[in-house]
């Protein structure tokens, strides 16, 4: 009646206990078990992002038309500030793994070094995150809703049939000067001008900016341009509803708040990580160069918290598949 | 209970000591990882660039070449850089297992039940 309990068990196959089964430090497992649970949350993140793009009805903006200005140029450079990003992460990764080696060498300077460098790189990339979130936020023009069904001819000579709730972008100067003619800033008007209109700032900043051309679908493949009259139009039809960037409550991107808010909760969330790895990458910075790790005869803190700072540059490989590739 | 990473010849940090020549050999690996996730992170970029999003069987193949690149940059990154490789095998099961087993089946239902209102099941865009 005794079942699996009473049987004999060879001795070989049991685990004693007295030692690690995974021949691993108590610290090194316990900072891969947080791992394993900090990549799960960062799973499901991406996964719902996957679900709700994949269940949306609206067109989903496509990250290269998004994401495609450069600090301080003129121009359309899709996809390349992100890829400088993600660049920079994993070059700060291979010095990390540097350090790491140094310290199974037991060479401080090396690691004292390597380590320095891998600061320097998580600094870079937080710089370059803010920048790329300021960016987000400011937009590039703006957009504005259609308050009734309006057919225009683009530019190319396509025809559009557009329906009442469709967006249409502004360009950034025209959008720039949008913003406080909108919110009814007095220096701000608008006016007739040779070729339509043009809204003109007097006071400290004076200048001007020309309603040139309005932009369709242009987040979505296939951007078309209106200029002229075919711009009157859709100008004249706009309804009180203008996105201007992004924040909490709405987005130029897209109909869908959601996109904005993922952009937000998962790049944020992936920057906090960041930004607590170059904080534990200082302190033990300090610790080797005090010289910690000397005295105990091996720098195994140096491989856990290399442990979490490859973490971190891995989950940023999968955000660049999944929120900016495909 | 004492922390075994604070005794001075832990077993189990000391272990993981190498020597000059070894260093070099794990060195010059590490350069040769870079190399490799370098050139396929520009690869990447280069397609996204290149190939416009449509509702073309292409466009799902360079889909799919997106996410298969990323799982080798994953694996070059968990198994050199993290060091996983080196592990004994019931450490990296313990570790790998819970994704082989969670994150594939919630990736396929969510993607697939996202689709469902839309009664299409075999295009993934």
């Amino acid at each position: 009646m005794g079942g699996e309990v009473t049987k004999a068990i060879s001795k070989d196959v049991l685990w004693g206990g007295g030692r690690s089964p995974f021949s691993v430090s108590y610290g090194k497992m316990m900072m891969w078990y947080f791992l394993v649970s900090d990549a799960l949350t960062f799973g499901g993140l991406l996964t719902a992002y996957g679900f709700v793009r994949a269940s949306s009805t609206d067109a989903w903006p496509i990250g290269e038309q998004v994401f495609r200005a450069l600090p301080g140029l003129e121009g359309e450079y899709p996809l390349i500030y992100v890829a400088l990003m993600t660049f920079i992460l994993i070059v700060s990764s291979v010095t990390m793994v540097l350090a790491v080696e140094a310290g199974h060498r037991n060479d401080k300077s090396g690691v004292i070094r390597w380590l320095g460098l891998t600061i320097i790189g998580g600094f870079f990339f937080l710089s370059s995150q803010a920048w790329e979130w300021s960016h987000f936020i400011h937009g590039s023009g703006g957009s504005f809703l259609l308050a009734e069904n309006v057919t225009v001819t683009a530019d190319d000579g396509e025809v559009f049939n557009l329906s009442k709730g469709d967006p249409v972008f502004m360009d950034h100067h025209f959008g720039h000067l949008a913003e406080p003619w909108i919110e009814g800033e007095p220096n701000v008007s608008l006016v007739e001008s040779d070729h339509g209109i043009k809204l003109v700032e007097v006071g400290e900043h004076s200048h001007e900016a020309e309603l040139h051309a309005l932009t369709l679908n242009k987040y979505v493949e296939n951007e078309s341009f209106v200029s002229g009259d075919e711009a009157m139009k859709l100008w004249n039809a706009r309804s009180g509803t203008f996105a201007f960037g992004a924040n909490m409550h709405d987005n130029e991107y897209a109909i869908q708040q959601a996109y904005a808010n993922f952009f937000f909760f998962i790049t944020g969330f992936h920057g906090f990580h960041v930004f607590s790895g170059v904080v534990i990458n200082i302190i033990i910075f300090i610790m080797v160069i005090q010289g910690v790790f000397e005295r105990r005869k091996h720098y195994e803190m140096v491989e856990k918290i290399g442990l979490y700072w490859h973490f971190v540059d891995l989950v940023w490989v999968f955000v660049f598949t999944f929120f900016y590739l495909v | 209970m004492e922390r075994d990473d604070l005794i001075v010849n832990d077993s189990y940090a000391l272990n993981s000591h190498h020597s000059e020549e070894e260093g070099a050999k794990i060195r010059k690996n590490i350069w040769k990882v870079t190399g490799i996730l370098t050139l396929l992170t520009t690869v990447e970029v280069m397609m996204g660039i290149y190939f416009k999003r449509s509702e073309t069987f292409t466009w799902t193949m360079i889909k799919w070449s997106f996410i298969i690149l990323t799982l080798v940059k994953a694996a070059y990154i968990v198994l050199v850089f993290m060091h996983l490789g080196d592990e004994r095998s019931n450490l990296k099961k313990v570790i790998l297992a819970p994704y082989m087993l969670f994150i594939g089946y919630l990736l396929f239902i969510a993607i697939s039940e996202g689709f469902g209102h839309l009664g299409n099941f075999n295009t993934l865009h």
